[in-house]
């Protein structure tokens, strides 16, 4: 793939996902504690998202990173929009914005975000999206 | 290799009158924590606000700084 084709291909991604997350690893192998409590919190709310890892060609973050504007991953996009790394993700997990951005109710018992398997993925493990 | 003093001085020099705590979380000099309060966050979106955190390092956060991870407010209480 052309570094265009791989721009393209993140833009669409992004577009036609309504809840879009460009991560270290998978959802159910993330490879980076700040991915993997990242897609808890999706998973806590309980609402489908996309996810993309960005680990097996370097050129996905370079272009990603370049399309955003913002420097470290995860990312989390909700209709085609940059909503913020981790930290700002958790911080809106715990604060009930991110389920009232994504019209979803806030769970009684919010669950703290942890991941739940912590085991690092090695890198170049297939691929499992949901 | 960075440390968590010269991030912190950094943060302070380009946000000046903020209140800057950094965190070495591995004690690696890769992995840190900064806690940033600042007025010139007033009046922006968190994204925003992380944002100018981040572009204080540029290319270096993803590079030799692997991960910064933020946290920002406002001083409560009124200007100093």
């Amino acid at each position: 793939m052309t570094n265009t084709e791989i721009r393209d291909f993140i833009a669409s991604s992004i577009d036609e996902n309504p809840v879009m997350l460009f991560m270290k690893g998978t959802p159910h192998q993330p490879a980076c504690g700040f991915s993997a409590r990242t897609s808890a919190c999706l998973n806590a709310l309980g609402v489908k998202y996309a996810a993309l890892d960005i680990l097996p060609d370097p050129r996905i973050r370079e272009e990603l990173s370049s399309l955003s504007g913002w420097p470290t991953i995860p990312q989390l996009f909700v209709d085609g929009e940059l909503i913020g790394g981790a930290d700002i993700v958790i911080e809106m997990y715990e604060s009930g914005e991110l389920a009232e951005k994504l019209e979803v109710e806030q769970p009684e018992d919010a669950p703290e975000p942890e991941p739940q398997q912590q085991r690092q993925a090695p890198i170049g493990l297939e691929n499992r999206l949901d | 290799m960075p440390s968590a003093t010269e991030l912190k001085r950094r943060i302070e020099a380009a946000l000046p009158g903020s209140a800057v705590s950094v965190e070495d979380l591995t004690g690696g000099g890769d992995h840190f924590r900064a806690e940033v309060v600042s007025e010139r966050f007033d009046g922006l979106s968190r994204l925003e606000q992380h944002r100018l955190v981040y572009d204080v390092f540029g290319s270096e956060v993803g590079g030799p700084i692997h991960a910064l991870s933020i946290k920002t407010s406002i001083p409560s209480g009124g200007t100093p």
